[in-house]
């Protein structure tokens, strides 16, 4: 007989983690194809470079611990974590950025804590953190949409920048960001948030060249092809409704408030849920299976605390956007919340104080 | 001698002040962002430590059990002067590098813990020698951590070891790649969190490798079944 570990909740279900790796992986497609018609080929070195990188880290690390790596290689959560991981890249970073960024997952993130289903952290995330915080100006390098960008640029150029920095004509990654209208990019969020730290207002923030209808061009596009594989990923039950609904509401819920509190201020629910990495982190990087919470009580707190966070962050921190900080900030509280959400059992009653208050 | 040897091997490894006591990592943590740094607080932490060891071993039979901790923090507090006053006046640089740090070794749990647990029972020779063992241990520590983070970091190693050792140290300058992104995560807090979290793996690894290796030639006794098997 197999016996087999698995990661809670311990329902049976046809589908093995290979698939269900793969499943979430598909349903990454409309966004990352978005992502690609925007903004370029960028994106796609960068999987392939995070994607090797991973899979070879996880190989040896495996191979140290005296594992089988080739069945942990084939259930294609590093594949996974390496896609998420190059999501969330700025489109043109240079090489070691990604390499480094993968390495630092799966090595430090995932083997470390005991691989796959044990790790505390979301891998992903974890090392977005890392590279942000280690190389704040290659990790904030955002290209503008191709279509108001001064110079447009091929794959082959993509190539030149990711290897070496510059094109084969030699321009460099800031004359390729430039816009065609002169100024320097911004990511939406991070053109708004110093916008308002200057003084102006929300309005007045949006007149930039890179809005239209108080919404970042091309962004919303791809937020929304985010939330298209998002719902399909749930139709298809790989993923449960709890986090990514509750999540959003949290985001749009305070933003809401404070939206309506004081309009010149704080920007709309609309420009936060379509804005930066949202729909991504809803859908795909708070469900992580590994790092959420497991019940179903203990996800709708997760989801929602994320979300707050979010705002929080978005709003008086120090970096314009927060998926990976609220997650991996939340992914520390989730003993916490599934220890204080345990579900009745079958045949048990709810008693009353059952948990002892530390 | 076996008192020494047994000193050495707790001081250095067994009960190493860094790594198996975890004592003392304010510090720790929070200077080892290059090398020489963590050199300096180690040779820093080092003389306090003998000095506190050898003065709480001379005063122990008259020091009242009830007030004890008092005197041995001021005890203390007057090495960590005399250290800080002699940095301050003959490596201006690393003093001011290391900053509050220096002053802070007063707190640091590791001086006061060889203090109470072993310099305020033991005969003044085995004192200072402890003192000296537990120093050394809790230097390497901070050295090779410092190394870790400063190689990660800046790429290099040695930087500033002129501030210590005098204007001929320039030339220990090495400087193994060079780029203009360092890797922050290393050189700030987290990335000690996390390199003093590689060092204790490591070295519980090989705690279990020596365990192993010291256990291996196991003699298998064969026996003869002289019942039957119900």
């Amino acid at each position: 007989m197999k016996l087999s570990l698995t990661s809670s909740p311990h329902q049976y279900h046809q589908r093995s983690t290979a698939q269900l790796m793969r499943l979430v992986c598909y349903a990454t497609l409309p966004g990352f194809a978005a992502q690609l018609w925007f903004f370029g080929w960028g994106t796609l070195i960068q999987f392939v470079i995070a994607a090797t990188v991973a899979l070879a880290t996880e190989a040896l690390v495996l191979e140290i611990r005296k594992k089988n790596f080739e069945k942990a290689l084939s259930d294609c959560s590093a594949l996974l974590t390496a896609l998420l991981l190059a999501l969330c890249l700025p489109t043109l970073a240079e090489w070691w950025v990604a390499a480094i960024g993968a390495f630092f997952a799966i090595a430090i993130v995932k083997q470390l804590y005991g691989g796959l289903g044990f790790n505390l952290f979301n891998p992903a995330m974890a090392a977005y953190i890392a590279l942000l915080v280690s190389f704040p100006v290659a990790m904030t390098a955002w290209l503008p949409p191709q279509e108001l960008a001064a110079r447009g640029y091929d794959f082959v150029d993509a190539c030149y920048l990711v290897l070496t920095g510059f094109t084969a004509e030699g321009y460099s990654l800031n004359q390729i960001r430039n816009l065609a209208d002169g100024f320097t990019m911004a990511t939406p969020l991070d053109s708004v948030k110093t916008d308002l730290g200057m003084g102006q207002t929300y309005t007045e923030a949006l007149t930039s060249s890179q809005f239209s209808d108080g919404l970042g061009i091309g962004w919303y596009w791809i937020n929304l092809a985010y939330l298209a594989g998002g719902l399909f990923l749930i139709k298809a039950g790989a993923i449960k409704w709890h986090i990514p609904l509750s999540m959003l509401l949290g985001m749009a819920l305070l933003s809401g408030i404070l939206h309506i509190s004081n309009s010149d201020l704080f920007a709309s629910p609309v420009f936060h849920l379509l804005s930066g990495g949202t729909m991504l982190g809803a859908f795909f990087i708070a469900t992580d299976p590994v790092s959420a919470s497991t019940t179903d009580k203990g996800r709708l707190i997760f989801g929602a605390s994320i979300g707050i966070w979010i705002i929080l962050i978005r709003t008086w921190g120090g970096y314009p956007d927060a998926i990976a900080f609220a997650v991996v900030l939340m992914n520390m509280a989730v003993p916490l919340i599934d220890y204080y959400t345990r579900p009745r059992t079958y045949g048990h009653r709810q008693v009353k104080n059952k948990v002892s208050k530390p | 001698m076996s008192e020494y040897k047994t000193l050495s091997h707790q001081g250095l490894w067994k009960n190493n002040a860094a790594l198996v006591q975890l004592l003392g990592l304010c510090p720790l943590l929070a200077v080892t962002g290059t090398l020489i740094n963590g050199l300096g607080l180690g040779l820093a932490t080092t003389l306090v430590l003998i000095g506190s060891n050898t003065t709480v071993s001379l005063v122990r039979n008259w020091v009242p059990n009830e007030i004890r901790i008092p005197i041995f923090v001021m005890i203390i507090a007057a090495f960590v002067t005399i250290v800080q006053l002699l940095m301050n006046a003959f490596t201006f640089n690393l003093y001011q590098s290391l900053g509050i740090f220096i002053p802070l070794i007063v707190t640091n749990c590791a001086i006061i813990g060889r203090a109470e647990a072993y310099a305020s029972k033991n005969p003044i020779k085995f004192a200072a020698f402890d003192g000296l063992m537990m120093g050394i241990g809790f230097s390497m520590v901070l050295i090779l951590l410092g190394a870790m983070r400063e190689l990660l970091g800046y790429g290099t190693l040695f930087v500033g070891a002129e501030f210590l050792l005098g204007d001929w140290a320039r030339s220990l300058l090495i400087t193994v790649f060079q780029t203009e992104h360092n890797f922050l995560l290393a050189i700030l807090p987290p990335g000690a969190f996390i390199g003093m979290g590689l060092l204790i793996a490591l070295k519980n690894t090989l705690d279990k490798r020596f365990q192993e290796l010291a256990r291996a030639p196991e003699k298998v006794v064969e026996r003869a079944r002289v019942t039957a098997e119900n």
